[in-house]
């Protein structure tokens, strides 16, 4: 029984963030840019606008100009949750691909980092003014879940181990339908239960900002206005 | 030494961005005047709030969704971060938290989530959504005409969500259901009925302009003309309609004359193109922005030129350098050896590389100078051949003519530089309270160099931060000709042949030259 909920759940949470990621995708593509506008001094080149949004994703450049503690935080997290969710990947390949091996041990600390990065936001979030002025319920919410999945996750690795290699079978059965018993302790359940409130949340919330940061004009435009003449489907129709 | 330490706190150094304690509604009685029904349908625009306004407002924000990606993505991506929040020279300067980038996005983006997004919709408690009412939209009429649109937030937040985007949209919201400012809208009319902002028309700019050739002749003994309307003229001058009448403007376009007479160019104004400043920028709206434009693109066919250049304007420069190939173009009729269009530093710069113009530097040392880069300038748009010539080639023109040249502080110059206050259409008389706190952070930079450096004089090229310094600086304790054109520093120590120089003998002993020039 626990086993039917908790794969459904999964299949639906993955076809929901999968589809709901694309759909977004499709959907941003689609509205054009009727008008230059990148946050100037910005690149001249489509190299140049690619660099910026790789070092926005990678270094988060902006964020780094403006608060220091921010981008602490937010660098703590984000590396650690990257960190972290490549050494997942064990959960979910056989054999393990030999590097997803090599990182397990700093996966742990990244746990442990990204937990302490998203505290820290939580603690700004309450305690400067300007920040907590800002926030709606839903942002505090965000931020528990994400600690909950860290600390349910960290609680089984340190303190209440659940069966790991049933947990895979789990998983491995999920992807190839072949469906294996999902062990019952209450850490794992909880932590799938929140990683699956999450993928759902994704497409539907500021999560997005993943995708945005991709598609943001001020960021990814090259300022080329004066060589090439840029005009949009429905600003073109004007023209007749 | 004791009496120096009795000395009032005036001479400590104050940090021009310093975050005040948040005092909220401190601005929210603040509405700037609306626009008259004439106005507003001059511009196809309605007159006053329909009865189904909260629909249409709603139904306009999703055509915006469908036409602008930024505005698309921006409403999207925030995660409240906060990052914003300390950058706005409004926050600073009013205290007023809604004057924080985000809550001002915010402001406009409760209404998107409520009617646009799944978590609005079932949730709007939660996620902080709320339905479009009259209270909102007056809430937005005051805020989102407390933002100038100089995207200095933009430059800080990590997805580059820039809050003129929203502001726009905002504005182009409002006006679809009535409810527009009537300082952008009647100017906007006065574009669509006379050519310009102002409401000058052809004969009165023609006889202004035979009046400055009169100065520049009594001046400089010389024939410097301010040619009109002449038809196969290289160079087309669109230059802002302040520039004939306000001063420092004035001096500013006496300065680029000069520079064309040095080098004999075939140059011209237009009386259909009579203003750089497109205004259509301000209110969101690309259609008016459009309509502006093609005045600049018809006038150029008409008189046969080769080449356009811009003169000292802001968010001229903004909707010339960044837009005006995209709402008039192509422009393939003009000579594709010069960049189009062209700023007017970037022809003086151009030429005084090539060493064909001469400076009498000292002419200008009653100024201890330093440059205020204008938002739309330094963010909107670019010069040159490279990122950041925007920055380089005015204080280029500076430093080569006038010997005592200082940059205020780096986090409020250049890339972050902080907005004059005044624009983004918020320079009307019933902001006038906005854009006094709105200046705050400038005021306090320059005043540091006062202190430090003995700064004078501040030069910008941009029409409404000169107009926004003349009126604000006296509050601020600076003389209100504090403020310079770029262009005056260049008319003030060019050397033209053949002319006479009246104050040659008099340059020894310059009243006011601060005492502080000995200890260089």
């Amino acid at each position: 029984m626990l086993t039917t909920v908790y794969a459904i759940l999964f299949y639906v949470a993955t076809l929901t963030l999968v589809g709901g990621i694309a759909y977004r995708i499709w959907e941003y593509a689609s509205v054009p840019n009727p008008l230059k506008i990148p946050t100037g001094p910005a690149p001249r080149t489509k190299a140049g606008a690619a660099f910026r949004v790789f070092r926005e994703v990678a270094f988060f450049e902006s964020l780094f100009k403006s608060n220091k503690w921010i981008w602490l935080f937010g660098v703590m997290f984000h590396a650690g949750l990257l960190l972290v969710l490549l050494r997942h990947m064990r959960y979910f390949t056989q054999p393990v691909w030999f590097w997803v091996d090599l990182i397990q041990p700093f996966g742990i600390y990244a746990g442990l980092v990204m937990v302490a990065g998203l505290a820290g936001l939580f603690v700004r979030r309450l305690a400067v003014p300007r920040i907590r002025y800002i926030s709606n319920p839903s942002d505090y919410l965000m931020l528990a879940l994400l600690i909950l999945i860290g600390l349910s996750g960290l609680m089984m690795k340190f303190f209440a181990h659940t069966d790991i290699i049933a947990v895979k079978q789990f998983f491995l059965g999920l992807m190839y339908f072949d469906w294996h018993p999902l062990p019952s302790d209450l850490p794992l359940l909880l932590h799938l239960a929140l990683v699956a409130t999450l993928m759902i949340i994704f497409p539907f919330s500021k999560l997005l900002h993943a995708l945005g940061v991709f598609f943001s004009p001020t960021r990814n435009q090259v300022d080329d206005s004066r060589k090439v003449r840029h005009i949009s489907a429905w600003a073109a129709k004007l023209e007749k | 030494m004791s009496e120096e330490a009795k000395t009032p706190t005036v001479d400590e150094y104050l940090d021009p961005l310093a975050t005040p304690c948040m005092q909220p509604g401190a601005m929210a009685d603040i509405h700037t005047f609306p626009a008259a029904p004439e106005h507003q349908e001059k511009l196809g625009f309605p007159g006053e709030l329909p009865e189904n306004w909260e629909q249409v407002a709603v139904a306009k924000m999703g055509e915006l969704l469908g036409k602008y990606r930024g505005f698309r993505v921006f409403l999207d991506s925030c995660v409240k971060c906060g990052a914003c929040t300390d950058k706005c020279h409004y926050f600073m300067g009013t205290a007023d938290p809604k004057n924080m980038p985000v809550a001002r996005q915010d402001l406009l983006r409760s209404v998107y989530r409520r009617y646009y997004t799944f978590g609005g919709k079932y949730f709007p408690k939660l996620v902080g959504a709320r339905d479009m009412t009259k209270d909102v939209l007056d809430e937005w009429y005051t805020y989102f005409h407390q933002c100038s649109q100089c995207r200095r937030c933009s430059v800080y937040c990590p997805y580059g969500i820039d809050t003129a985007e929203i502001s726009m949209a905002a504005r182009e919201i409002m006006d679809s259901v009535g409810v527009g400012q009537k300082y952008c809208n009647e100017i906007l009319g006065k574009v669509y009925d006379i050519g310009n902002n102002l409401g000058l028309p052809p004969k009165a700019l023609k006889m202004t302009l035979e009046d400055f050739e009169e100065d520049l002749e009594d001046e400089t003994g010389l024939e410097i003309k301010m040619p009109l309307d002449v038809k196969g003229a290289e160079i087309l001058l669109v230059t802002p309609s302040a520039d004939f009448f306000a001063e420092p403007h004035i001096d500013g376009l006496f300065g680029y004359a000069k520079v064309f007479h040095a080098v004999g160019a075939s140059w011209t104004l237009s009386s259909v193109a009579s203003e750089a400043g497109n205004f259509g920028m301000f209110i969101g709206s690309y259609e008016t922005m459009r309509n502006v434009s093609m005045r600049i693109r018809d006038a150029a066919l008409e008189l046969g030129v080769k080449r356009i250049i811009f003169g000292e304007c802001g968010h001229a420069w903004r909707v010339a350098y960044s837009f005006l190939n995209t709402l008039a173009g192509p422009f393939d009729f003009l000579d594709p050896r010069y960049p189009f269009p062209q700023h007017i530093c970037e022809y003086t710069w151009d030429l005084i590389q090539k060493g064909e113009l001469k400076f009498d530097k000292s002419k200008n040392d009653e100024y201890r100078l330093t440059f205020h880069d204008s938002c739309n300038v330094a963010r909107g748009a670019s010069m040159g051949s490279k990122p950041g010539d925007q920055f380089e080639i005015p204080r280029n023109i500076l430093k080569a003519t006038c010997n005592h040249y200082f940059d205020m502080d780096e986090d409020t110059i250049k890339e972050v530089t902080v907005c004059c206050g005044g624009g983004g259409g918020i320079l009307t008389d019933d902001l006038m309270d906005v854009r006094v706190k709105g200046a705050s952070p400038r005021m306090t930079a320059l005043g540091n160099l006062r202190k430090e450096k003995g700064v004078t004089h501040m030069a910008a090229i941009c029409a409404i931060c000169k107009s926004q310094f003349t009126k604000i600086m006296p509050k601020y304790d600076f003389e209100m000709d504090s403020i310079l054109s770029v262009h005056q520093m260049v008319s003030n120590a060019i050397i033209l042949e053949g002319a006479i120089n009246e104050d040659d003998d008099d340059d020894d002993d310059i009243p006011g030259a601060p005492d502080v020039e000995a200890a260089e």
